[in-house]
Parts: C-alpha cells; structure tokens; sequence
C-alpha cells in the first residue's frame, strides 16, 4: 500500500452563495488539515461538520459511482468523491459549483434542465418486435460496441465543462449524446433513426466543437468525444455497423 | 399547504422503488418520491451480479437456487419466500434483458454468468467415504449463477429501471425526503415529506405507499453504504409502534477496501481472486475446506476476524489480502473453468473495482494484492412483510392495511440469518415487482379514505424544535459515537457485555439527541437539519438491531454471540419482531419460520431439513 499518511495543510477556497441572504457568490477561505488519503469530498464535509453546517454539496455512495458530487475542482470538474489529497497540485484546493446551471446554493446546481435534455433522447431501449421467452441474443462484439458509454452516471461533468454548453445552454450536451450512443450502437434497438434525427439539428451534435473538455471530465473515462463523433458519422453515412472495437474474450 | 394526491407512493427510486413503480404505474396513478435523483440511489453500487438459474453455461436449477438461498441464510429464510424469488428470479432477468439492460454474454450471444459465494449445485461424482480433499468428498461444486455486466451490475439495473420509467411516464418527486408516515386508526393513508430545495412540508395522499427505502449501513463505523443509507422508512414505521423483522442479522461484507469499506465484489473471488493472510497463507483453505474462498459472507468475515486476533492480519494490523492477481488465479487453479487466465481478462471482468483500488488504495491489483476488512453492508432485517409485500402488524402475521415494503428495507424474508451474494438485487426485482403489483391492486379496490385535518403537524414541529435550538453539542459526535459503539460491541462478533454497553450507550445518545440544534436556519438544501433528522433514524435503528441481538442467545448466520457459538434451533429458529411498547421500550417477540412439508415415502418431511451448515 502505497504511503499516503503525510497529513497536508490546505487552503480551502469554496464558492459560497446563499439564495436566503439577498448577498452575491463569495469565496469563503477555511485553513484545514487532510490527510493524504482523504478525499476532496472528506475535506468539504469536514468543514460541514466541524465548522460550517451551512455549507451546502451533494454527495451519496463517495466511491465515484453515484455521480452526485460534481464539482468544479481546481478549475477542472471531477466527482469530489474520487480526487484525493495527495493528488492535488498544491496546497491551495479551490472548489466551485459545476458550471452552466443555475446555482440554487453554495455548491449545488440546479439538475433539471440537464436531466431534461438527456430525456428527450429517447435515453431507453426501443424495440416493438415480440419479445423471446428467454433474452434477446446479442454477440459479445455487438455487446462491446456500446460498452464504453454504458457506464454512464449522469454526473454532468461532461455537459458543464463544455464551451459550447456555457454559452448555450439549449444545446443537449456531451451526456444526452453519450446516452442516444448507448442504444443507437446497440444493435437490440430499433429507436435510432428516431434519436439520430432528434441530435441532427443545430442544438444537437453540431453544436459540438471537439473542445475534449468531456472526455477529461469524465470520471468514468467515457471516450465521450469520441461518442459523439461516432454519432455525427452515423448521421452522415446512416450507417450505424461502423468498425468495431476489439473485444476480450470472457467465454475462455 | 402542498397537498398531492395519488393512487400510490413510493418512497425510495432504487431496484425496488422503480420496479414497483413500473408495475404499479400500468394501472394506477404513481408517484415515486425520493430524496435522491433516482440514478443516485445506492442500487447502482452494486457490483458483480444478480443470481438466476438461467443455466446458461452449465446445469442449473431454481431448486439448487433456492437451496443455497436457505442455507446461506442460516435456515431462517422463509421456504415459500425463497422458492418465489429463485424462480421468479428467472423471468425478472429475461423481463429485464428486454427492458434493454446490457449484460456481457456468452459465446453464443446469452446472458453471462458468473460465479459467487454460496452459489453450489450437487456433486455429480459426490461419494461421502471420498477421502477428504478429493473432489469426490465435496458434495456441492460452485456453479455460474449471476447474471452480469462487468462489475457494474446493479449500475446498469439502476439505469435500465431508470430509463423504463422515463420511456412509461412515471411521476417523480426528486430530493424530496420523506419525513413521516400517516398513520390512521392502523391504516397508512400517505407521507410526509420535504421538499430539500424549498423547505417546504408536503402531504401526498395515497392509497397504498410502499417503504423501498434501502439500508441503513450507516450506523456502522466502516460500512460499503452511501451517505444516504439512513434506514427512513423501517425507523419511521418503527416509530408508529410497527414491528421490525430479524433486526439483529447484519451482513458484514468481508472485501471492503481497508479503512474506507468500499465494496470490493464477491465476484473478485467468484472470478478466481484468493484471502491472504499476513503470512502469506490462504486461510480460507482452514475454515471453509470445500469452498475456500467461496463460502458464505458471513463465514468469510468471521475467518478474518479470527486470523486478525490470532495476529495473522497483515503486519500484524487488522486486514488481509485480496489477491486478483491472474498469476495467482492460475497458481491456484481458481478460475471459473480452471483454464488459465491473464491480466487483459481480469480487467474486462473487473474494471471498477480495479479502478477503485488504484483511486483509493494507490494499489494496482493487477500487479499486488488489496488490503481489505470486513465492511457493514447489508441488513437482512426490515420492515416484515408478507410474500405480496403487505407490512406485517404483528408475528402473529396480520397485515397493515395500505402499507407495503420492499427491498433491503423489508424483510420478506428470503435472507434469513445471512443474505446470499447477488440476492438484494435478486430481491429488488422480485420482490418490487410483487409489491407493485399488489399495492396497485389495492388501490384499485379501494376509495381514498380521509386524512387528519393537519397531517404535517408533528413534522412541522420537530423540524421547528430542531432550528429552534442552538448549536450547542455538535451531532456528529453523537453519531461518530454511535457508529463506533455498533462496530465494537454489534459488529461481527457480539458478548453479553458488549451488547449492554452497547444498548446504555444508544440510550445515552438518544438522550443526547434530544437537545441537539443546527447551525444553519435556512430553508434551501437545509442539509445539516436533515442529517440530523437521519441520525435520529439510524439511533432508533440501532436501538432495534442491539435489542434484538441482546435477546437471541444463538449464533447463526450474521449475528455470532461468542457466549454462545452454537446455532439452537431448539430455542431460536424463529423470526424476531422487535417494536416499541407504550412506554417506548423495545420489546421482542417472535414468529415461526416458513417451513415447507413434502412427502416422502408415505411421511410428511421437511423439504429443506436442517442441517450444520459447513461450506
């Protein structure tokens, strides 16, 4: 196990905006001690806990999967759970709200306009023909084709580090399009035609301009750019069975 | 006031919560009102897999299922309950695998499956005067049972659930966190709850509501829970002078990340992945001869207990090694097929553990063994329910009209005394799908029935009695103390004088609640008030789970009384009921296990004798 014990002295610089007060935004500066091993989310919810009860954040299952606490961090968004001390460039730990959603207080945002443009995707499998009595087949490599961009978590770190998306906040975003890869690639859906003619419009894939801020967003390493281009192509040729990616043998 | 009315509420967006709203949503006005966005519940942290006797890589059977199910919870499973789940288990998946879910597959384009602790089938070449070690002398062999997709199983059930919600049109109430349960002449009539972006109290009127709550691992120092794991549901209907089923079986998880408790899956060893103690021994080899590192979860967290005390932990500290190791798996000939594996295949089997390992422990399983101990993961005890998901009133097995549970929050009970890997989301579909069906069915046959004039009263006044008070004693003392008197005195093992300190100290705590004040006065995303409002939950709960660990004199399946190592089925095969009495004391009482009787040669039998249970 690698040593990770040497306790850090930081300074913590959180964006705080309080809806009640009738104030603006204003960073809030706290002197605190971590450990190397604690998570950024460890240290916010220390100063909740010790200091500041009023410090508002959401967090959840703090192991990256429930993709609640996206935050701006250092400048950069991440999941708070999956960044840890020893990992941070230097001593100053700067936390801010995701960018290009209304902030309803300190560290929260408002999610629904982003889960409201991943709904109108058409985000679930469509398929009208007579289901089997057992599973529908699915090849392992038809199976592989969508893989990367089913571990989504809807976090919204992609959608709110995107330019495009700060200045227009109708665009769908890079997680709407990961989400319509996810059934467009998999080959059990018939709903693509449908979710390709929704993304071919001017606040849909176009609005992308291969920035790559997603994909180094994504805490789940979604090839999130790469989603999309694959989802502008298909619109271009209509052609959905482009290469596939290697896949690895689980039936050995 | 803001008042919603609705033929049924769900209050929780898990497994459960959205399984039933799927059913319930087809015929009946639903509502799912959840303190979390549903994606964010603690269903999608579930890693490895979901059982079901598919039988798609080798001979399998409901039965086999449902064998392992019983003895894996110590015999304290209800027969009937467990036979629904294992073999409904078998349409849940094929119903979900076309709601578009993503498993990895075979060869031949079905549903992969996976190997887990306590999942068996008969020895065919079974011989009981095999010379011991052999394979002959084992009388169950592993077999490939869990349905999964990588270690994101129950992530892609989440999302699967999720996405048929949107697709079906069910009515959510995101961040809204359920207060309280109205509760009228013994009938449940609706919730309170709060809106966490407003402040605002609001009633939802409702037929039937349905508890799918989840767990409330938080009462524990380390635990594999979410923050949000707070027990509101079954503390609520506790509250309301319901009974809790079986609360003093709780899991221990023994692969969770050391220090942090972060769930490494079972299916690590399902896979091939082996315990190391501190000499470099496989320990598990001692404890569970036939299985090894397969054994039930229970057993496997008991043998590192033990090799930590026998000074066997790593450095002589208190955790082991989990070795995934491809060079390891092939070493010990531990993979699913004995074939050899290599590093490429552990990593498309596991990459979120992989990844949480690197991110938390900066370890690299591929190249070193994990650091692990035992991690609080799962209640088996609940809210009672019957096989159609109505709560239970008494042992005596009479119903709460309009109340219905299901999930980790209930207690139906398929898990007995230790829950089998993979069953919660076995459960959540099955079990949510019946309650759906059932509360919807209810509310179809019956007319809404009045409410009290101000059915957000005693709500109202213990969110002003909390704001009201000042900060003096901060709470998350009380619940650090909480947290580590249940982990010393009610964790894997338990004493006599262990469980009474414990039980004074919850007391002591509760005292110490009631004067406890917040900070932060504010209306919006006031979630300092609400963290103290789900300390009160899980204080009541620990009160419920210690009061029945106090009074079960046995050990069997999670709960291990050293001053009583023996399992008694004499005494103790029975479901403990704990509730409040007048006075607010926790009282016990107890209902008879579900046994099924066959008959054989002519003589009533039971199905699933009794047995020592040995892996």
């Amino acid at each position: 196990m690698s040593n990770s014990e040497s306790v850090r002295n930081l300074t913590l610089k959180i964006k705080r905006y309080d809806p009640e007060s009738g104030e603006k935004p204003r960073w809030e500066e706290y002197k605190v001690q971590a450990e190397g091993h604690d998570r950024v989310l460890d240290v916010i919810q220390n100063v909740k806990w010790y200091h500041d009860e009023s410090l508002g954040f959401r967090r959840s299952c703090a192991h990256g999967v429930c993709g609640s606490d996206a935050m701006r961090i250092n400048g950069v968004n991440g999941l708070a759970c999956k960044i840890l001390v020893k990992n941070l460039p230097n001593d100053v730990l700067t936390v801010e709200p995701i960018l290009g959603l209304p902030v309803i207080k300190d560290l929260i945002v408002d999610m629904k306009p982003f889960f409201d443009h991943y709904k109108s995707v058409l985000p679930f499998l469509i398929n009208d023909e007579p289901a089997p009595t057992t599973e529908r087949l699915q090849s392992p490599q038809d199976r592989a084709r969508f893989d990367d961009t089913t571990k989504c978590i809807l976090c919204a770190c992609c959608t709110t580090s995107c330019p495009p998306f700060w200045g227009d906040q109708k665009y769908v975003g890079p997680a709407s399009i990961v989400n319509a890869h996810r059934f467009i690639f998999d080959s059990r859906d018939r709903g693509a035609a449908e979710r390709l003619d929704i993304l071919n419009d001017t606040e849909g894939v176009w609005r992308c301009r291969t920035v790559f801020n997603c994909t180094s967003a994504c805490p789940r390493e979604i090839k999130v750019t790469q989603a999309i281009q694959e989802v502008k192509r298909a619109m271009l040729t209509g052609d959905i069975n482009l290469e596939n990616p290697e896949v690895v043998s689980i039936s050995h | 006031m803001n008042y919603h009315r609705f033929d049924c509420i769900i209050v929780g967006a898990g497994g459960a919560g959205m399984m039933a709203a799927l059913e319930s949503s087809k015929t009946v006005g639903t509502a799912v009102v959840s303190k979390l966005y549903p994606t964010r519940s603690h269903t999608g942290a579930a890693q490895g897999g979901i059982a079901a006797a598919l039988a798609n890589l080798e001979n399998d059977s409901w039965e086999n299922h449902a064998y392992d199910t019983i003895k894996g919870g110590d015999f304290l499973v209800d027969q009937t309950a467990a036979e629904i789940l294992c073999k409904e288990a078998v349409e849940c998946i094929y119903e979900m695998e076309h709601m578009g879910l993503p498993f990895d597959r075979t060869a031949d384009g079905r549903i992969s499956q996976r190997r887990f602790g306590g999942h068996t089938k008969p020895n065919p070449k079974y011989d009981p005067n095999a010379a011991p070690g052999t394979e002959a002398a084992k009388p169950r062999l592993p077999v490939m049972r869990a349905c999964h997709a990588a270690d994101r199983t129950g992530h892609m059930i989440l999302q699967t659930l999720y996405q048929q919600c949107i697709k079906q049109g069910v009515t959510f109430f995101d961040e809204f966190h359920m207060l309280d349960l109205i509760m009228v002449e013994g009938e449940c009539r609706g919730i309170v709850a709060i809106e966490i972006a407003t402040g605002e109290l609001h009633t939802f009127h409702a037929k039937s509501v349905l508890l799918a709550t989840g767990g409330f691992g938080r009462m524990f120092k380390v635990s594999s829970n979410a923050y949000a794991l707070t027990g509101d549901g079954p503390a609520i209907a506790y509250r309301h002078g319901l009974p809790l089923e079986d609360m003093e079986f709780y899991q221990f998880h023994p692969t969770g990340i050391y220090r942090l408790g972060i769930l490494l899956s079972e299916a690590c060893r399902g896979d091939g992945g082996v315990m190391f103690n501190g000499k470099g021994e496989r320990f598990m080899e001692k404890y569970a001869p036939n299985l090894k590192d397969l054994a039930s979860r229970d057993v496997c967290s008991r043998s590192i207990y033990q090799e930590v005390r026998a000074g066997r932990g790593v450095d002589g500290k208190d955790y082991v090694y989990l070795d995934i190791r491809a060079e390891t798996i092939n070493k010990y000939k531990t993979s699913p097929t004995g074939a050899e594996v290599d590093s490429k295949w552990v990593e498309s089997r596991l990459p979120d553990i992989i990844d949480f390992a690197r991110t938390y422990l900066g370890v690299d399983p591929i190249k070193e063994p994990m650091p692990i101990q035992p991690t609080a993961h799962y209640a088996m005890g609940g809210v009672p329910t019957d096989i159609r998901g109505r709560a239970l009133r008494n042992a005596q097995g009479d119903i709460v009209p309009g109340l219905f549970s299901a999930g980790e929050s209930a207690c139906v009970s398929v898990h007995g005394a230790n829950r089998l890997g993979t069953n919660s989301l076995v459960d959540l579909v099955v079990y949510g799908r019946r309650a759906g069906r059932e509360m919807a069915k209810y509310a179809l046959e019956r007319e809404f029935q009045h409410l009290p004039s101000e059915p957000e009263k005693a709500t109202k006044d213990m969110i002003s009695a909390i704001l009201s008070r000042p900060r003096t004693e901060p709470w998350v003392k009380i619940r650090d103390e909480m947290q580590q008197v249940m982990m010393d005195d009610c964790g894997v093992y338990r004493t006599e004088a262990g469980l009474t300190n414990a039980r004074d100290t919850i007391a002591r705590l509760k005292e110490r609640y009631k004067n406890v004040g917040v900070q932060d006065k504010g209306s919006v995303f006031n979630t300092g008030l609400l963290e103290v409002i789900e300390l009160g939950c899980l204080l009541d709960l620990s009160e419920a789970t210690v009061a029945s660990a106090l009074a079960r004199k046995e050990s069997r399946g999670g709960h291990s009384r050293e001053d009583f190592p023996d399992r008694n089925d004499n005494e103790f095969f029975k479901h403990s009921f704990v509730s409040l009495n007048p006075d607010g004391v926790p009282v016990l009482s107890y209902k008879d296990v579900d046994v099924i009787m066959i008959e054989k040669d002519g003589q009533m039998t039971t199905k699933y004798p009794l047995e020592v249970r040995k892996y």
